[in-house]
């Protein structure tokens, strides 16, 4: 039982940590900047694929330097040659139409570029060995490596945005435009920079998140929808919020997996017996493990019903 | 880099080649109804250029009793009532003869579309040609005279990965984990019963079922398989869901023996890597290392088709080609009744053995190949250096198993 429990904690953090390192990035741009992207995790994906092009000549780590870059130049673009001219800032909707179009896009031209099957998994050769074994079960020294980075991301973050000049700017940016542009700063400039680094985040994630996601045209659309459920459930505009989501999240999916009751062994424990032609008998004999996909979404959902700022929110979402 | 997109512009010239080419003679229309946009569309275009490739084999060779082939493609976009619009529009267009294969959802959709139009437009029958849906109900309970499957099915395959399994003394137990969907229950059921009848020893410690492609993280997974104890575990998962399974079996270390359906699947060997040599096995009917040489056709198909994404995966796609032409020869006419009527019971010998289409249920029986990942093949997969080494081979006759179908023909 305890070998179940420490495992399943330690994958809980494992991913929860791999989850805010995918969200890193929104949270800047979104939850910071009020701008819905939906295009986000098109660019993560291009992260990892410019990893394994980079990687494939001149090695893991010149592509670990160059790939965050590169999905910063792509992320400053979209923001001064497409996002800007969208109009409307204070509506969502055309952002939204704008970006999730663009993440289309991105899809078909990974399909061109390098095809519709997944590229084959590159773990570096240098973090490819069990960094320790407990109970049996190794931990593979990428997992720890991934960890780390999550946790820069996060130190990091916090320092730039409460810590220092621009990180007032970019705050105030949001909610005082008009404020921020008087006192002399320019204003479109900061959404630029904000999205470039955003998005350099998602390009260093992508390079990692490679490791454990298959790298294929889906990818996008297969992590797309977690981000934003952490992103909300955090809560906009709080850093730590999404640190706490993710981790959340991360360990009640985990343990939830380990599970196999379901809410008939309930009833059976209170004395009440369910037959199979109760109604909703399908129901009850559902066990908690095969939800545990499900409890991201359910728990996005309970969130905006009883809480829509998200657990560390500062605005409705 | 940029070659798939001249190849794209080269396919499509040349679909209007044929379209015009076609129109003037007498021909037999074709329609292959796959997902060929989406996430899921690899499987379906490489299914379809497999077709399209037999089909212009058999034109090339003078056509079905000196009618030409004309086939067409159909999206069937992943989804049941696209299924449905797209069959609509084939019958339409005029076609008699439909291929589907990919997700026995969308089998059962047209298997029931085509029930319903062949009794209400007599003359007009149509037939379904089924290369890759599994589901053992298709030539069960749900059989019908108008189906014909050419991939050995669910009970079928399982068979022959339990023999592998009753072979193997030092698996005491077995873990099955599933996608929960129709054929993932099917799996499982079948490996429940099989593994009882076989190795009554063994213990079956966890029967798992996973949502269809959601899972992100099967790292909590591998870690209830290894709390279990199992020495081996059964999956009949596919895309995302078998090679992320596999991916995390590796990185928590276990040790034991994955039983699949799909591991050489499409993306599968590059996602699986080194990791699985020795210890991931396959039931298939054909591999590329079956034969020491690979068959003529199919590296004229490699030839035709460049690329890993297009690396040949559908012998059965062959055989099913093969036994149409050798049917509507048999017939002495293209009429989807008479062809029907000719595949029923035929025989044909094939490179790998004898192959027979059962007139009791209208499934195929052809040799079935239980594999092990091995990195000491001739024909490495898809630019990696593994590939598959065969363990077992049964014979089509052993691989039949008892069917509950009761054939209705058309009098």
């Amino acid at each position: 039982m305890i070998e179940v429990f420490v495992s399943s904690l330690l994958n809980g953090v494992v991913y929860g940590l791999l989850l805010f390192m995918l969200s890193s990035g929104l949270t800047l741009i979104f939850s910071m900047m009020g701008v819905l992207n939906i295009a986000h995790a098109g660019v993560f994906m291009l992260g990892a694929y410019i990893t394994y092009q980079i990687g494939k000549y001149a090695g893991f780590w010149v592509a670990l330097m160059l790939a965050p870059v590169l999905c910063g130049l792509i992320g400053a673009a979209i923001e001064r040659y497409g996002l800007r001219f969208v109009p409307n800032r204070k509506s969502h909707v055309p952002e939204i139409l704008f970006t999730f179009g663009l993440l289309y896009l991105i899809e078909e031209l990974v399909v061109m570029i390098w095809g519709r099957n997944p590229i084959p998994a590159t773990v570096p050769e240098a973090l490819d060995f069990p960094l320790f074994t407990l109970f049996g079960t190794s931990y593979p020294a990428y997992k720890a490596f991934m960890m780390a980075v999550s946790i820069g991301m996060f130190v990091s973050l916090y320092v730039a945005l409460k810590r220092t000049r621009i990180g007032l700017v970019i705050q105030a940016a949001l909610t005082h435009p008009q404020m921020v542009a008087a006192l002399g700063h320019n204003v479109p400039s900061v959404y630029v920079l904000v999205f470039a680094l955003g998005s350099a985040l998602a390009g260093l994630a992508g390079a990692i998140g490679g490791f454990t996601w298959l790298t294929a045209p889906t990818l996008a659309f297969t992590v797309g929808p977690i981000v934003f459920v952490i992103v909300i459930v955090g809560g906009l505009g709080s850093l730590a919020g999404a640190l706490i989501a993710s981790m959340l999240i991360g360990i009640l999916q985990t343990f939830a997996v380990v599970v196999d009751y379901s809410l008939r062994d309930l009833f059976a424990a209170l004395g009440v017996t369910v037959s199979a032609s109760s109604p909703l008998y399908e129901l009850y004999s559902i066990k908690v493990a095969q939800t545990a996909p499900v409890i991201p979404y359910l728990l996005l959902v309970l969130m905006l019903i009883v809480r829509p700022r998200g657990l560390l929110g500062t605005r409705d979402a | 880099m940029f070659s798939n997109l001249r190849r794209l512009g080269t396919a499509g010239l040349a679909l209007v080649g044929t379209v015009y080419a076609g129109s003037a003679m007498a021909e037999v229309k074709m329609a292959f109804v796959e997902a060929l946009s989406g996430g899921a569309a690899s499987a379906g275009l490489l299914s379809q250029k497999t077709v399209q490739f037999f089909v212009d084999r058999i034109n090339a060779a003078g056509g079905l009793n000196g009618e030409k082939i004309l086939l067409s493609s159909y999206d069937n976009k992943t989804s049941a009532q696209e299924t449905l619009i797209a069959l609509k529009k084939a019958i339409d267009d005029g076609n008699r003869y439909v291929f589907q294969g990919n997700g026995s959802a969308f089998a059962y959709a047209i298997l029931d579309a085509v029930n319903k139009n062949n009794e209400r437009n007599p003359g007009k029958e149509v037939v379904f040609l089924n290369f890759a849906a599994v589901d053992p109900p298709l030539t069960n309970e749900k059989c019908s005279f108008w189906h014909f499957r050419f991939d050995a099915d669910v009970d079928m395959k399982m068979a022959a990965l339990t023999e592998a399994v009753k072979g193997d003394k030092n698996v005491k137990k077995i873990y099955l984990l599933n996608q929960d969907y129709s054929f993932g229950r099917s799996v499982a059921a079948a490996a429940e019963k099989m593994l009882k009848e076989k190795r009554p020893d063994i213990q079956i410690v966890g029967n798992e079922f996973v949502p269809l492609q959601k899972v992100q993280d099967f790292s909590p997974y591998v870690a209830k398989i290894k709390a279990s104890g199992a020495n081996g575990v059964i999956t009949g998962n596919w895309g995302n869901d078998m090679l992320l399974l596999i991916k995390a079996g590796k990185d928590a270390g276990y040790n034991g023996v994955w039983y699949t359906y799909y591991a050489g699947g499409l993306g599968a060997p590059p996602a699986i890597g080194e990791a699985g040599i020795g210890k991931v096995k396959q039931v298939s009917e054909w591999h590329k290392d079956v034969t020491p040489e690979l068959d003529p056709a199919i590296a004229a198909f490699e030839k035709r088709f460049p690329g890993q994404e297009n690396e040949y995966g559908y012998w059965r796609i062959k055989t099913m080609m093969e036994m149409f032409a050798e049917a509507a020869k048999k017939a002495k006419s293209n009429d989807p009744i008479k062809v029907a009527g000719a595949l029923e019971g035929l025989t044909m010998s094939t490179a790998l053995g004898p192959v027979e289409m059962r007139a009791d249920n209208h499934q195929l029986l052809q040799p079935l190949f239980v594999s092990t990942m091995s990195n000491k093949v001739k024909h490495p997969l898809q630019g990696t250096k593994i590939g598959f080494i065969t363990d077992r081979k049964v014979d089509a006759k052993a691989t039949a198993v008892p069917t509950t179908c009761k054939m209705q023909r058309p009098s």
